[in-house]
């Protein structure tokens, strides 16, 4: 019996590395890789000022023609996805072979090739049929990975949380480009483009309808609830995509179609700038008391996405007012943040992803001195907590000092953003302040001290096929704080294309105070190398020992600062009790505490107090429906002959067959 | 063109009455076949200058509705044992009151139809809507499987009717008609691996071979 037994688990165990799963890997990342860098060549032509090209075919039995056509916006939003992709299936490739055997993997590469190239069609796409189903594509592909692990009940709430908020959002999707496609005529962009004389009020029907739309794939508060849940429960390269690159698209397609609506109405900017900086707000709170750190991660990305929204939403306040300048600034920190954000981001979940795959944890609790253990996933984690917190020389400080600028700037002008833009540089300071404390909490104890459970001093680092793309991405991060410059001059098309302005005019704005910014961005990580290396040598022949107990007898890593307790100032005094976490707890007491109890947990306000409760109602009315579901083929073929008599005697009253 | 269309139709008409009020599963299959030999006849009458693909069009449609699907259909009540009475949940009394009923609406429904002129007087429209109707009580009156499938069969040819007028106009829509046989050939396999399920208690392929030669 026990022979039998071991049999069948080496029988799991050669199935496991059968011919099945390698290919499966093999043709997974290298038709993403080839895929992208093949598109490499174009996108960076018209980033360098080639001009936009497209391509039309005559489609057969389809509304309209099948038409793609690559414009710098398209090109710029192409760079994240063209870039990061083949990094993440890299990557994705060695950490999915782990799951050989117990799982099929052709059930996350199949998956994850759609993703990518629904990613590119959507910002390809020339027509909103092309769109639509490009988008569709993307967030169907994405349901599959976020519910890849589906033994486990997290990433299959996870699936459906997600699965139903991209539907909602795409319904409001629909009604805009039929709205649109309406008035214009034809579901061609170029139709768009000509759109007739429209009333305020239509437009701003239309840019709600977008921002809803669009806002909730970009994980825009209050439409955030699923971002949470499906980052952390998708494979840690799937959330590098998804984080870094897929939710920028819901600010491409804002973009996409607020070009089609002219000069933008004065509410607009204001509008979506006051939505990004509350969604930083909001969900840099939260992150700061996440335990979980791919949550902390989605969390993160939420604020970075209201950091984008408020620089774009103050870029289209300019615009209306018609201030040239502040709008190119502001526009161009946007395009920015973008990118920084997408290979930061990128960067640090899949470190996560290292983390998770080295010690089997997310739980930032149960970790702790892992820079010993992982040294290289250390230290790039480290190097992306810095860039992601904003603090200099890395890059988010670049884009985000052009944020501030931007605000400064459009608040100081003349006719400008006035008080309103000063209080959001006041605000995005705070939410900067936040952000510093939750990657130095979130760094800190991951990977400094000691470790907190067997798990994480078994660590180990992960192999060079996920290194290899960190250290991309790093080499990237660096390469963007350094030259910010080279990069603005390569989106300064997409600026002028969405400002309408021209190019040298975009470039003349930005460039000078950036060329400033990434010399003194080399010279501070100059002068970090020389110190680090001026210390490593110094330390070479330091002795090792235990660190101070504090005059304990015995000290364990236990009495080591957690996640909980880093964070409990800001958390439990600072923050709006709303936002705080939940603790239940009985102190110990005396002098010969008995029972002590601690327990906190940080749910996401909305989806608990708002959401849940809301679907729960909704739910219990419908289930009255229930009565309706027989489980008879006959009853359910009886109800589609009474819609069909009914449908049919309605036109017959009606009596407008072909008359109307 | 009308002395030979309007005595087809008629015929396509009384079959579904024969569909509706015989006892056999048996008789109704062969009823159906016959209406779709009858109906797959249509195209070549009224386009006598028909495409060498309508041509196919037309075989295929008779072989499938014909022969095909049938024998499929008797070879399978006889290898599953299905039970050869019909149980109707409507009488097939009710059943042919019905029929007349919806054959009469689909008459003067459809003259308040604004059809084009030259289909205005014939049999065509009428047809297709009343065979349409005793499609859908042949569904959802029928309990077993295989009265189903014939249910959807006689509702396709009622559709199949009205896609003959449009043969010139939008040969494709003919054609996905032509695919939606086919579609009810995978719809029939569907069924009779239900019926399966539902005698043995279990799907397994090894029951599946019971219906071999």
């Amino acid at each position: 019996m026990h022979k039998d037994v071991n049999m069948v688990y080496r029988n799991i165990r050669i199935s496991g590395s059968d011919p099945r799963s390698i290919s499966a890997t093999v043709v997974g990342v290298a038709v993403t890789v080839v895929l992208c860098l093949g598109a490499l060549a174009p996108v960076a032509r018209v980033l360098g000022g080639a001009r936009p090209a497209s391509v039309r075919l005559a489609w057969d039995s389809f509304h309209g023609e099948f038409h793609v056509g690559l414009d710098p916006l398209s090109a710029v939003f192409l760079l994240p996805i063209l870039v990061v992709s083949p990094l993440a299936a890299v990557y994705g490739g060695c950490y999915l072979y782990s799951f050989r055997g117990r799982k099929s993997l052709v059930a996350a590469w199949l998956p994850f090739n759609l993703f990518v190239a629904g990613m590119i069609m959507v910002v390809i796409a020339r027509t909103a049929i092309v769109f639509m189903t490009a988008w569709e594509i993307m967030s169907l592909s994405t349901f599959f990975l976020v519910a890849f692990e589906d033994e486990n009940a997290e990433p299959r709430r996870a699936g459906w949380i997600y699965l139903v908020a991209s539907h909602l959002g795409a319904a409001f999707l629909f009604a805009m480009f039929m709205l649109i496609g309406g008035r214009a005529g034809g579901l061609d962009f170029d139709d768009f483009a000509r759109l007739p004389a429209r009333g305020p009020v239509w437009s701003g029907v239309i840019f709600g309808l977008a921002l809803v739309g669009f806002g909730a794939k970009a994980g825009l508060v209050p439409l955030h609830a699923w971002l949470p849940e499906a980052h952390p429960a998708a494979p840690s390269h799937v959330s590098a995509l998804m984080s870094g690159v897929m939710i920028k698209l819901g600010l491409y397609g804002l973009l996409r179609v607020v070009g089609f609506l002219g000069r933008p109405a004065p509410w607009w900017g204001p509008t979506l700038a006051t939505l990004g900086l509350l969604s930083a707000l909001f969900a840099v709170a939260l992150a700061l008391h996440q335990r979980d750190a791919k949550r902390v991660l989605a969390y993160s990305s939420i604020e970075n996405m209201g950091l984008i929204a408020l620089a774009l939403g103050l870029g289209l306040w300019a615009m209306a007012k018609g201030a040239p300048e502040p709008a190119v600034m502001a526009i161009s920190a946007g395009l920015l943040h973008v990118w920084n954000h997408a290979i930061m981001k990128s960067l640090m979940f899949l470190a996560a992803g290292c983390v998770l795959h080295g010690t089997g944890e997310r739980n930032i609790e149960k970790l702790g001195g892992l820079m010993k253990r992982m040294p290289w996933t250390g230290g790039a984690m480290m190097a992306g907590a810095v860039a992601i917190a904003a603090l200099p020389p890395m890059n988010g400080f670049t884009s985000k000092w052009m944020i501030y600028m931007s605000l400064l700037k459009w608040g100081l002008s003349t006719d400008g953003g006035g008080l309103p833009a000063l209080l959001g540089a006041g605000l995005l300071a705070l939410v900067g302040g936040l952000v510093a404390i939750t990657f130095v909490r979130l760094a800190g104890i991951v990977l400094l001290g000691s470790p907190r459970t067997t798990d994480a001093a078994n660590a180990h680092e992960s192999s060079w096929w996920m290194l290899a793309p960190m250290m991309i991405l790093l080499g990237l991060c660096l390469g963007a704080a350094v030259a910010p410059g080279a990069l603005a001059g390569l989106f300064s098309g997409a600026v002028a294309q969405i400002t309408a302005g021209d190019r040298t005019t975009a470039a003349r704005v930005i460039l000078p105070p950036l060329g400033t910014l990434g010399a003194t961005n080399a010279l501070v990580i100059a002068m970090l190398a020389a110190a680090m290396g001026g210390m490593a040598a110094l330390t070479r022949v330091a002795t090792t020992g235990p660190t101070w107990g504090c005059g304990y007898a015995a000290p364990s890593s236990r009495i080591q600062y957690t996640g909980g307790s880093f964070a409990a100032t800001v958390a439990l005094k600072l923050l709006p009790r709303v936002l705080r976490p939940r603790i239940s707890q009985i102190a110990p007491r005396g002098l010969f505490p008995a029972r002590a109890l601690f327990h906190s947990d940080s749910p996401d306000p909305l989806t608990t107090r708002v959401y849940e409760p809301f679907f729960q109602r909704m739910g219990d009315r419908f289930s009255r429906l229930r009565v309706l579901q027989q489980g008879q083929v006959n009853v359910y073929l009886g109800y589609i002959v009474v819609v069909l008599l009914v449908t049919l005697a309605w036109a017959a009253f009606r009596g407008g067959w072909g008359r109307s | 063109m009308a002395e030979i269309l309007d005595p087809i139709l008629i015929t396509a008409l009384a079959l579904n009455f024969v569909a509706l009020g015989v006892s056999r599963v048996k008789g109704a299959v062969n009823a159906v076949a016959l209406q779709g030999i009858l109906l797959g006849t249509l195209p070549l009458l009224v386009h006598p200058e028909i495409h060498p693909r309508g041509i196919v069009l037309v075989v295929v449609t008779i072989a499938l509705k014909g022969y095909v699907l049938p024998w499929f259909l008797l070879h399978a009540m006889r290898e599953a044992n299905i039970r050869h009475e019909v149980n109707p949940v409507v009488g097939y009394k009710s059943s042919l009151f019905l029929g007349a009923v919806g054959t009469g609406l689909a008459i003067v429904y459809s003259s308040t139809l604004p059809l084009a002129s030259e289909h205005a007087g014939m049999l065509f429209v009428p047809a297709s809507l009343a065979t349409v109707w005793t499609g859908f009580l042949l569904l959802t009156t029928r309990r077993e499987a295989i009265m189903q499938v014939l249910g959807y069969l006689v509702l396709e040819n009622g559709l199949f009717v009205f896609g003959v007028l449009l043969l010139e106009a939008m040969p494709f829509l003919v054609e996905a008609g032509v695919l939606l046989d086919l579609f009810t050939a995978v719809f029939v396999m569907g069924i009779i691996i239900h019926q399966i399920g539902r005698e043995f208690s279990s799907i397994s392929t090894e029951h599946l071979s019971e219906l071999k030669e």
